[in-house]
């Protein structure tokens, strides 16, 4: 078979580029230590929600110091908790899963994004830094009302959670602690 | 006359019947590419706010139509009249027997007909059926058995169609014993192996459980089950759509260019690596799925990137073999060739637009391949950005232009209007370049795909690239050059059939430069690729299915069940209710009105 040289360079280019986006993502991986979502929880009964302790209090819970873990409901056609509030300069790792049909979480212009199917449980770990409020939306189509379904994640400073967690501690997190400054989103750890 | 008489004869003139059958793959195919664009510019103009005739929930209906007419039924049917054209063309013999190629093609009218008006009922609210769950139809949101049985009659439809053109190649093999497979024919069997492979996916997930499930027959299903068998046979199909266009960019367009193809055992290479490597892949749509271990999703990525290879193989050899094209007819200077192309030709235009969209697709691909970048991205609005390049000019426009060259060979009819189709082809690269492009800006931005309404209440998208508002007018703008171009498109073809017949349409296809003979024989072992081929699938496939069988079982853990048609019915009884009470007040207002004077 005769192969023309241009094409054999061509074809060596192709397999460098090809390499080097292989590279690129293993060294995310085992470099900066990129997680992506996985089979890491036990799955769940999505009509009984109410029976795990993961899900039967959908909320923002602290778990270390500057750590948080927000466990989520994405039902039709919002979620729950909404919004989701934690201080700023900290480590949060959201814990969705859904009681109906599969649907997306994603907060909005972040690589915090995840499918959600019923009976599994998606988690993902963000660190957040300055104040800011984002928005949350189901990015995968779930039934009629679809495009309603919609939230908002709010990074607060340390002082605006304190006065959040002492108004909502009845478990009433209707409140809206939201910050309006501007920052930057933290990447995937 | 005797100039008439001594013109090469033509496709119907050598192969009336099989003509006549192509014909009417591809007339279902413009049916569906005809309706596929009026849902397309319903949306476009809805989902930007530009204009919002019919309610958000009829979008979706909108929307699962738009996906099934475009990518089941255009994209299919016209590629199994291009296959078959392909197989009697190259083999130069007719099909064994047309009766069977007359019942696939009722199989996939048929099939096709029951989803179609399984989706399409669910604007009336008289016929109490739906199927609001879009071309991915993802459980435990479930559509009317209707919509599944129709599927299933379809693909195995196409399993016909495939062992049609199987047995026709057999039988000219023991005619030309010791004689190597065609070049034409070779892309078909190799892409129908590929189908074969891949649709024994969605032919399990709806028969063992989707259709069963839709019928009451059992409960509940594994959603992560259902949709890693879709994917299996979703991304191979992405090939199945794509091949032809491939075909047709390596046997015609260097002709039409004056040259001819640069390298046939290449050219086998290049289908051989994608029967291979295209089903392996599903997995790196589910990179986002929890219930589907990491390393799963790491295979799958790896098996994705080295299938850039033969695209980019094939990028090589076109381009190559069309700058042949250009030397021959006077071309000359590193890029000054470009010049001495027939860019008057719709055909050779629209090819050409076609593949250098396809580059554009391609690095997006590489976006959403990547693992990890592809978070940014997932689900919103930049993968219908990247596949309205793929499937959706790519393989569309390629199937366009070829349809300028190809119709007056089935035909003996001419053109209507050339000039017409190159404004066309021209149209369809401007509107889809700014769609695609605003499609893939208002991505980045975070804005997700497949929703009617992408405005939120609660928080505003961030800017970049131009403001979400800006993107949506590029986006409508772009949607409606398209919708102009493919009225274009169907109205040429339409007039041609009544334009006079005429002699000399032929256009024979000249051999590679580097024929057959320099290819490798391994390369015809069909047996050896599909031997490899199912060894690479199970490698893929069988851990990751066992492993989400054996986390959540075959039926799952008990999701429920969410029939969109008696949602959307429901919802669609309402508002004929409000509408008629809306009616009835105005009726007595004007009634009280006249009675008051």
């Amino acid at each position: 078979m005769h192969v023309h040289a241009y094409e054999k360079l061509w074809l060596a280019l192709a397999i460098v580029l090809i390499l080097l986006l292989i590279g690129s993502v293993t060294y995310g991986a085992v470099g900066p230590g990129i997680a992506m979502v996985a089979d890491s929880q036990d799955p769940v009964d999505p009509q009984a929600l109410d029976e795990d302790d993961r899900f039967a209090e959908p909320r923002v819970e602290q778990v270390g110091e500057d750590e948080y873990a927000a466990y989520v409901e994405a039902y039709q056609f919002g979620f729950d908790p909404d919004p989701i509030v934690v201080p700023e300069h900290s480590t949060v790792t959201f814990y969705v899963t859904s009681p109906d049909v599969i649907h997306g979480f994603q907060v909005v212009g972040t690589n915090a994004n995840t499918m959600v199917v019923p009976g599994e449980v998606a988690a993902i770990t963000v660190e957040v830094t300055e104040p800011q409020v984002y928005g949350v939306v189901c990015n995968e189509y779930c039934g009629s009302a679809h495009h309603a379904m919609e939230g908002t994640f709010e990074v607060v400073s340390d002082e605006e959670y304190e006065e959040w967690l002492e108004e909502n501690q009845d478990g009433d997190d209707t409140e809206d602690g939201a910050a309006d400054e501007n920052g930057e989103e933290g990447e995937d750890a | 006359m005797s100039a008439e008489l001594e013109a090469e004869p033509t496709f119907v003139d050598k192969f009336p019947e099989e003509a006549r059958i192509i014909r009417a793959a591809m007339w279902g195919s413009f049916l569906a590419l005809t309706l596929g664009a009026i849902f397309g510019i319903i949306q476009t103009l809805h989902r930007t706010g530009i204009a919002r005739p019919f309610s958000s929930v009829d979008y979706y209906t909108f929307l699962t139509a738009h996906g099934v007419f475009l990518v089941i039924s255009f994209t299919i049917f016209f590629l199994v009249g291009l296959f078959t054209w392909a197989v009697v063309r190259s083999l130069d013999r007719p099909l064994l027997n047309t009766k069977i190629t007359w019942t696939w093609y009722g199989m996939m009218a048929a099939g096709m007909t029951m989803t179609g008006v399984s989706i399409l009922a669910g604007f009336t609210a008289r016929i109490d059926m739906s199927a609001d769950v879009l071309f991915t139809f993802y459980a435990p949101l479930q559509a009317h058995p209707l919509f599944y049985t129709g599927l299933v009659v379809f693909v195995v439809g196409t399993w016909v169609a495939g062992a049609d053109w199987f047995r026709t190649w057999l039988a000219w093999r023991e005619e030309n014993p010791g004689e190597r497979i065609p070049l034409q024919t070779f892309m078909v069997l190799t892409t129908m192996i590929m189908w074969y492979i891949a649709t024994l996916a969605i032919a399990t997930s709806i028969l063992v459980f989707l259709l069963p499930w839709s019928l009451g027959l059992i409960e509940s299903v594994n959603p992560t089950l259902t949709r890693t068998l879709f994917w299996f046979f979703g991304h191979p199909v992405v090939y199945f759509w794509l091949m032809p266009a491939y075909m047709l960019w390596y046997t015609v367009l260097p002709k039409i260019a004056g040259g001819r193809l640069f390298s046939d055992p290449l050219a086998r290479v290049v289908f051989v690596l994608f029967l291979l490597l295209s089903t392996p892949v599903g997995i790196h749509h589910q990179y986002l799925d929890p219930g589907i271990a990491e390393g799963f999703k790491f295979i799958s990525m790896t098996n994705t990137m080295f299938l850039l290879l033969p695209s980019l193989i094939t990028a090589f050899t076109v381009v190559a073999s069309v700058e042949y094209g250009a030397r021959r007819r006077g071309g000359t200077g590193i890029f000054g060739w470009l010049r001495a192309l027939p860019w008057r030709n719709p055909a050779f235009t629209g090819m050409m637009l076609a593949g250098l969209m396809f580059a554009a697709g391609g690095f997006s691909g590489m976006i959403n391949a990547g693992l990890n970048i592809n978070y940014m991205i997932h689900n919103t609005i930049w993968v219908p950005g990247h596949f309205h390049l793929t499937v959706g000019t790519a393989v569309a426009l390629t199937f366009m232009a070829a349809t300028y060259w190809l119709w007056p060979q089935l035909t003996n009819r001419p053109l209507y209007s050339p000039q017409i189709g190159l404004a066309q082809v021209v149209l369809w690269f401007v509107g889809m370049a700014l769609m695609t492009n605003a499609m893939h800006s208002q991505g980045l931005l975070g804005v997700p795909r497949r929703t009617a309404e992408p405005e939120y209440a609660g928080f505003d998208y961030p800017m970049a690239f131009g403001g979400f508002e800006e993107l949506n007018l590029q986006i409508a703008i772009g949607g409606t050059i398209l919708f102009v171009s493919t009225v274009l498109f169907i109205a040429n073809i339409v007039i041609t059939s009544w334009s006079p017949k005429a002699s000399g349409l032929a256009r024979p296809l000249p051999p590679a430069l580097s024929g057959p003979e320099d290819a490798p024989k391994v390369l015809d072992n069909l047996r050896l690729w599909v031997g490899i081929a199912l060894v690479l699938v199970v490698l893929a496939y069988a851990l990751p299915l066992a492993g989400i069988i054996s986390n959540s079982g075959v039926f799952g853990t008990g999701a429920g069940t969410y029939p969109v048609w008696i949602d959307a019915t429901t919802a669609l009884a309402e508002r004929v209710l409000a509408a008629i009470t809306t009616a009835a007040t105005l009726l007595v207002d004007a009634i009280t009105g006249v009675s008051s004077l």
